[in-house]
């Protein structure tokens, strides 16, 4: 474990620097087991790919004077309270209709792995996803469980406009684009759901430590569900 | 019980202490981009420091108050006239019924933070009431105040007001006003640039020493420049591009409040209030928390100068700022108490 802090009011403890997928795991019952402690100066616990981050407010009365010191003693706290934990326990299913006039990368992605374009929906729906990290913006789940033979790098020039509800994927991930936002990964097809809705609750479609289950649907399903 | 926009302005939103305890969900605090004029701010009108207020960005509104309120104008310094005749900024002001609050350009600084007593009355989003611009939600709808916009203040906002002034004076009755009444003090300005470049401290980043060595002394040896296309979001920093050592990936982390991180161009990118809450770039710097306000007062085009720190030094910092806000609440607030 590596601790640094981010300047003078947050911490973070990275769990080494490739992605794994058993440490993500542990991170999100780590995080868990810190929230429910509900320390007054702390403002956010943020479960990352590989590490976990805090932000404290450095203005709190009761901030301790080496918040690195006592967010170490946290961690061994939180390890051992947070030892029985296992994801989520919740199953996120998510239809994705994974026509071409969505799945605007198909052909490039079927190229590059020579896997059929009709055969990458399928794999992408069989295989077992596991929500590592929600961040950048809100509600973007960072998926992994990636099947190997779908791994494309990232695209060498990104789009400016990712279509909301783009579900798209690069080297072992999908991700699930929440907003019209710029973005790099290969697009596959697009989900009808709202992944994030500030007046839903919960907020978030997704959260770490979820599973997460693609199920294929036509574009009439995805017209019905919109 | 409301306050009308007539012209809102270049950027207008509204904003308080921010929304915490969401990052994980990838929503990001938000929050007035210089937290310490939005607490003198609502110091100033007798709010606790958790209501909303108005922060204005380089070009102000022009809003008529359509009941009697006490307000306060801080933060960046500007031409601001009520009713015609000069807004007299950092300390409370009772205006009337249907005054017409006209402001220009900031002078000094760039954002100016304008709070009513009671704070406006929308409901808070997730917990806060403040605009997040990236995701559409906060705040007024999501998104920037526009012409016409009716912003809704809490509904015995005259009565409360009145009784918050008359407490300021020592006076019992001044009912019937319709006029523009001030006190004769105000409070100090404490995050205006006195001049340019302005200095900010900073802790070496966790990537920083994935910089090569002309990189990491020219961090700290150059003088940067906020560019026009700088925003809420971050801060875009002109000067020497900053090389990698290797050109490694690094896997997307979190990112913070004050993280200056470096994408391929090498060109620094400071992370402000509406920031992502993770990126993948190396981070070179992280700014001390008490000088962030100072920094969001740099207008585009305003000069800054990284000066290293420590984490200790950054803590002390942070006390001498906080003790100068203390002091001048103390000082303000007095009259409340009573």
């Amino acid at each position: 474990m590596r601790l640094s802090p981010l300047g003078d009011a947050a911490v973070y403890a990275e769990f080494g620097d490739q992605l794994d997928l058993e440490t993500n795991q542990s991170l999100q019952a780590l995080a868990v087991a810190l929230r429910v402690r509900a320390i007054p100066w702390i403002r956010d616990v943020v479960p990352a790919l590989c590490g976990i981050a805090v932000h404290v407010d450095p203005y709190h009365p009761e901030l301790p004077a080496s918040v690195l010191e006592r967010f170490e003693s946290l961690l061994q706290e939180a390890f051992k309270s947070a030892s029985k934990f296992e994801g989520s326990g919740r199953i996120v299913e998510v239809p994705v209709c994974y026509d071409p006039v969505f799945g605007l990368d198909l052909k490039e992605i079927s190229e590059r792995t020579s896997v059929p374009e009709e055969e990458i929906s399928k794999r992408h729906a069989k295989s077992q996803h596991l929500v590592l990290m929600v961040g950048f913006s809100p509600g973007q789940p960072y998926i992994g469980g990636l099947d190997p033979k779908l791994s494309v790098p990232r695209r060498a020039t990104p789009r400016t406009v990712m279509p909301a509800g783009s579900v798209a994927i690069a080297n072992a991930q999908t991700a699930v684009y929440p907003y019209e936002t710029p973005g790099g990964w290969s697009i596959i097809g697009r989900t009808p759901l709202k992944v994030f809705d500030p007046l839903r609750e919960p907020a978030s479609l997704f959260a770490p430590g979820d599973r997460v289950r693609f199920i294929a649907i036509t574009r009439e399903q995805f017209e019905k569900l919109q | 019980m409301s306050m009308r926009i007539l012209r809102p302005g270049l950027l207008t939103t509204v904003q308080d202490r921010g929304r915490f305890g969401l990052q994980h969900l990838g929503v990001v605090p938000c929050g007035a981009m210089d937290p310490v004029a939005l607490e003198l701010a609502n110091g100033l009108v007798g709010n606790r420091n958790d209501e909303a207020v108005l922060e204005i960005t380089v070009l102000g509104p022009e809003i008529v108050f359509e009941s009697d309120a006490l307000v306060a104008l801080c933060g960046a310094e500007m031409e601001a006239r009520l009713g015609g005749m000069p807004m007299p900024a950092n300390r409370p002001v009772l205006v009337g019924t249907g005054t017409v609050l006209y402001a220009r350009r900031t002078t000094l600084g760039s954002r100016a933070y304008l709070a009513v007593a009671g704070g406006i009355a929308l409901n808070p989003m997730l917990g806060s009431r403040s605009t997040y611009l990236p995701a559409k939600f906060g705040g007024l709808e999501g998104r920037a105040l526009r012409a016409g916009d009716v912003l809704p203040l809490v509904e015995n906002v005259s009565s409360l007001s009145q009784k918050r002034y008359a407490s300021l004076r020592n006076k019992k009755d001044i009912a019937g006003l319709r006029t523009v009444r001030t006190v004769s003090w105000s409070a100090p300005t404490l995050t205006l640039p006195a001049r340019e470049p302005i200095l900010i401290h900073a802790m070496e980043g966790r990537h920083h020493e994935l910089f090569d060595a002309a990189a990491r002394r020219a961090f700290f040896d150059a003088t940067w420049k906020v560019t026009p296309d700088s925003n809420r979001m971050g801060f875009r920093l002109a000067g020497p591009v900053l090389a990698r050592a290797e050109a490694l990936e690094i896997l997307s982390e979190p990112a913070c409040l004050g993280t200056v991180q470096v994408p391929a161009n090498g060109l620094p990118i400071a992370l402000m209030a509406d920031h992502q809450t993770t990126g993948g770039y190396p981070k070179i710097a992280e700014i001390a928390a008490a000088d962030l306000p100072r920094l969001a007062q740099l207008a585009p085009g305003g000069s800054v100068q990284f000066a290293r720190c420590t984490l200790e030094q950054a803590r002390d910092l942070r006390l001498v700022l906080r003790q100068r806000v203390d002091a001048a609440l103390r000082s303000l607030t007095w009259g409340y108490q009573k």
